[in-house]
């Protein structure tokens, strides 16, 4: 199969290129050209293509809770988003703390699924942060990270070692850094909001002391330290340190971070729950000022469905977390690139690019010759309404409902397929 | 007169004038009560459910006496004995009761928001009796129509609200209420019962109730769960009646004839002493007749959504 995509403009923010041309791509991998015809030609003139985005941070619920999303569901959803890749997080039923879950994952994903999928594994069985699961094992199955994600590690002897262990296959430690005795039973992110609302908060600081924590036990063991979804300031300002002494740690956010506060929850909307909770218009304005600076390396969607009857019901019964796949790159391009906040190209290396880099996703992230044919592209003129009868996932759990977008992806293509073209 | 709204589900959502609304409305349902028939037909036919999720005597009793007083057909739905212990939702719960041609849900709720979920879900009025932290509003109201009775104004009234701020919705209710009426008001209690963004809605904050006490027109005191103290809100019931236990000479540097108000159920000898409780200043009992009234004032002036009301 040949494809050739003609006349676009290109943005690799690796190669540091934005220019026109001309893409050509055969078995799967980008060429410099064919000695015969194509078999497929795009016209791409007036579009934009870019190496085709990687979200290292999701949920895809399988196996365990398919009435959420499946992975044939959820990477249709990320096709959709412009997405080309997905990590997905390990806490499903079974956790993925063991070679057959991954391998399962990984089966099922060739089967069925429509961008490539990556399992992130258990940083300790059972996600208990007990023991540290086996995790060359994992990696020899196929994981490109470990995390407890949701169920961060406690103890800090466990995460030192975890943090230790990981080196010598030079995986990335995911935290989702939270104190869960300062958020214990909290909904919310504390403040006048939480107050008028009569729901229970969950201060910055249970996000922060555990950012410095494990910042700190980075410093002691050298481990490869990666900050899951940055939601405050103050923890902004801390891996900004960090990086500035030299610590090797990497950190990503979420387009709900940098978009909305806790305003949202007003009226008690389920939609607006998450964890880490929306935060205060500093904190959005940090998390921009971390991206422009480079703090934050990458942008990643924590795309975390639920059920319609999970989410409406009483606000502290419904659960964390919203979906993400097909709202991250036009919201991207809306409140980080047309606002001024990021290039283009420079908001693109948060998707592209940076995640390739730090979780060593080899012959991805940049459109090289010879690298796998995971591309985008980006229409600027498409103008939508983010409907929730046009969500592709199998929830419909978005806070972004009803929004109106200026740009996304129009063509996704994996390793060569065109898999999604509206 | 009515209200421009088919439910209440807290205070901070009605406006000067709505509440001035409830206010004269209050005093012809009073007089009412010393009559030998006490009972007006202005809700003939309509049905009023109570659905208590949380135990609760003084509040539902009140809703109920309130409810007849109308001349309402009232049904109270036993949570315990339920199918919400089935496992059955809120909303459908609510929408099982619409469909039997509820008028009126009245709700208390251990979780805050749970009023609104129904309110958004279903086309019967909802009346907040007590969701979570969040608000009472019907006890606002009761505690601000008994302070217009007693002192003939509200405006420029010196309030005091006394205890666990944090977990109090009669608390954020009352706040509202007095706010938006011009009065003064302030809380004291313990830093870690009161939340840090308080002042945010113009309330004053103070730790030391001999201070806070002083020049008050009104005594507005909270009920202390005793479980707080597991968690090391406070470390003791002994230090918590030491610092903040209203007696008798803590009374003294207040303004003559203040008012002692206390939403119930009552802790004598920990947060109010006995003869606080039992003094002439105090206006406790006067509280619950006054929810009744409130209460049936409320009842009558939210606007039903229902299009195929009877005709009456």
């Amino acid at each position: 199969m040949r494809l050739q995509i003609k006349d676009i403009k290109i943005v690799d923010p690796l190669q540091n290129r934005d220019s026109i041309g001309d893409i050509f791509v055969e078995n799967g991998r980008i060429v410099s050209n064919f000695s015969g015809d194509a078999d497929k030609i795009v016209d791409g003139r007036g579009k934009i293509a870019v190496p085709g985005l990687i979200d290292i941070h999701s949920h895809l619920r399988e196996p365990g809770e398919e009435g959420k999303e499946t992975i044939y569901t959820g990477t249709r959803s990320a096709a959709k988003g412009g997405i080309t890749t997905v990590f997905c997080m390990p806490n499903t039923n079974p956790v993925i703390d063991n070679a057959p879950t991954v391998e399962f994952v990984l089966l099922k994903a060739q089967k069925e699924g429509l961008v490539n999928v990556f399992p992130i594994g258990c940083a300790t069985k059972g996600s208990h942060g007990v023991e540290i699961s086996e995790i060359g094992v994992l990696k020899k199955a196929g994981i490109v990270a470990v995390s407890d994600d949701g169920l961060p590690i406690a103890n800090s002897q466990i995460m030192r070692r975890t943090l230790e262990y990981t080196k010598m296959f030079k995986l990335p430690v995911i935290s989702h850094s939270e104190d869960k005795e300062l958020s214990k039973n909290g909904v919310m992110n504390e403040g006048k909001n939480s107050m008028v609302l009569g729901l229970r908060g969950i201060p910055k600081q249970a996000e922060e002391v555990m950012v410095s924590r494990d910042i700190m036990l980075a410093k002691l063991t050298g481990g490869y330290l990666h900050i899951a979804h940055v939601s405050t300031a103050g923890s902004v300002e801390l891996v900004r340190q960090a990086k500035k002494k030299g610590i090797k740690v990497t950190a990503e956010t979420c387009p709900q971070y940098f978009t909305l506060t806790d305003d949202v929850v007003k009226g008690y909307n389920t939609n607006a729950k998450m964890n880490p909770p929306l935060r205060r218009q500093e904190d959005v304005d940090a998390i921009k000022q971390g991206l422009a600076d480079g703090t934050i390396d990458c942008i990643a969607t924590d795309h975390a469905p639920h059920m319609e009857e999970e989410k409406n019901r009483e606000f502290d019964l419904a659960p964390f977390g919203i979906i993400g796949f097909e709202t991250i790159l036009s919201l991207t391009l809306n409140e980080l690139v047309d606002s001024g906040v990021l290039s283009l190209s420079k908001a693109l290396s948060k998707m592209t690019s940076n995640p390739a880099k730090i979780f060593n996703l080899e012959g991805r992230g940049t459109l090289k010759k010879g690298n796998i044919a995971d591309i985008t592209i980006i229409d600027m003129k498409y103008s939508y309404e983010f409907k929730k009868e046009n969500i592709v996932s199998k929830s419909k759990n978005s806070p972004f409902i009803g929004r109106k977008f200026k740009g996304g992806a129009v063509m996704t293509i994996v390793e060569g397929n065109i898999v999604w073209q509206i | 007169m009515s209200l421009n709204c088919k439910d209440l589900l807290g205070l901070e959502h009605l406006d000067k004038k709505d509440l001035q609304t409830i206010l004269n409305s209050v005093g012809p349902f009073k007089s009412l009560f010393t009559r030998s028939v006490k009972k007006v037909p202005t809700l003939v036919g309509k049905t009023v459910v109570t659905l208590f999720y949380e135990p609760s005597t003084r509040t539902r009793n009140s809703f109920e006496i309130a409810a007849k007083r109308l001349s309402a057909d009232v049904v109270n739905v036993a949570v315990n004995t339920s199918s919400i212990v089935k496992g059955e939702s809120l909303i459908d719960t609510g929408k099982t009761l619409e469909a039997m041609k509820a008028d009126y849900l009245i709700i208390r709720h251990s979780l805050a928001g749970a009023p609104d979920i129904l309110a958004r879900n279903l086309n019967a009025s909802i009346i907040n009796a007590g969701d979570g932290f969040h608000e009472h509003p019907t006890q606002g109201l009761l505690d601000l129509y008994t302070m217009y009775e007693k002192k003939k104004k509200i405006e420029g009234l010196r309030v005091l609200l006394v205890g666990d701020i944090l977990h109090s919705r009669v608390a954020k209710s009352n706040i509202w209420a007095m706010i938006k009426m011009g009065a003064e008001i302030a809380v004291v209690g313990p830093p870690t019962l009161i939340p840090s963004n308080i002042e945010d809605l113009g309330v004053k904050v103070y730790y030391d109730l001999n201070e806070a006490i002083k020049k008050v027109d009104v005594v507005n005191i909270l009920r202390i769960q005793l479980e707080r103290q597991q968690e090391n809100l406070f470390p003791s019931v002994h230090e918590y009646v030491e610092l903040y236990q209203v007696t008798k000479e803590r009374l003294a540097m207040a303004r003559p004839g203040v008012l002692i108000m206390h939403p119930g159920p009552m802790n004598r000898g920990i947060e109010i002493s006995s003869d606080v409780a039992d003094s002439p200043n105090a206006v406790i009992n006067e509280q619950v007749t006054n929810g009744i009234a409130v209460r049936m004032a409320v009842l009558c002036l939210l606007k039903p959504k229902r299009k195929n009301a009877s005709s009456d």
